[in-house]
């Protein structure tokens, strides 16, 4: 049942992940790409997640806390460099 | 029993993640897009973690998830307030069916400060009472 459901959750996933993929792209504005860059962080975090109960390796979890905090600092990252007057548009 | 727990743990994380980027696709403006994505998706992988913590039932697992959990929880809404306040102050523009925009008036954008809207006039700031008060300790 457990495989099932982790092939059933890896395609939810990888829908969520197009839909913030197609944001990226049309993103009228700069914070939009950086909100859907952190979306995307946060859905790749769930992805290793079911990824480590599929193959066993508990050890994947450090990835996902290395992920979580590279999305963390890439979004105060951007949020200042705009604050500083950064590209306005686009 | 424990696998029926991780299955319904795992596909209510997913279906959250669903959410937030169906929101982050359909929604028209920064601030609407951000109310789906942080909030949904910092809950998507929380509950994915859970079910992680649930499946493998080890202490050292549970710490780490537990980790994980506790960073998604404090990093979430630093980042989200301050994207918000970047695209805020870049002047992205908000949906046309915006009702209420209290910053707008009350925000100066050069220096940061928020006025209330209860300051006195510039002339008054110094109340007469005050004025006459000093007047009196220098004789």
């Amino acid at each position: 049942m457990l495989s099932v459901v982790i092939n059933i959750v890896y395609f939810m996933l990888s829908v969520a992940l197009l839909f913030a993929f197609i944001r990226l792209t049309k993103g009228p504005s700069l914070p939009d790409r950086v909100v859907s860059l952190e979306l995307i962080a946060s859905i790749v975090v769930g992805y290793v997640g079911v990824h480590a109960i599929d193959t066993g390796v508990s050890s994947l979890l450090d990835v996902a806390i290395v992920i979580a905090l590279t999305a963390f600092l890439t979004a105060v990252g951007f949020a200042r460099f705009l604050e500083r007057g950064g590209r306005k548009s686009e | 029993m424990s696998e029926l727990i991780v299955s319904i743990l795992l596909l209510t994380g997913a279906g959250f993640m669903i959410l937030a980027a169906v929101g982050i696709l359909r929604l028209p403006d920064l601030p609407t897009r951000m109310h789906a994505s942080t909030k949904a998706g910092a809950m998507g992988a929380m509950m994915t973690m859970a079910g992680v913590a649930m499946h493998f039932a080890d202490v050292v697992v549970f710490t780490r998830a537990f980790a994980i959990v506790i960073f998604i929880l404090i990093t979430a809404p630093i980042a989200a307030h301050v994207i918000g306040r970047a695209g805020y102050f870049l002047g992205t523009p908000l949906w046309e069916g915006t009702i209420k925009d209290e910053l707008k008036d009350n925000y100066d954008e050069k220096t940061h400060s928020l006025y209330s809207g209860f300051e006195p006039a510039p002339e008054s700031v110094i109340p007469p009472t005050h004025k006459k008060r000093s007047e009196d300790d220098e004789d």
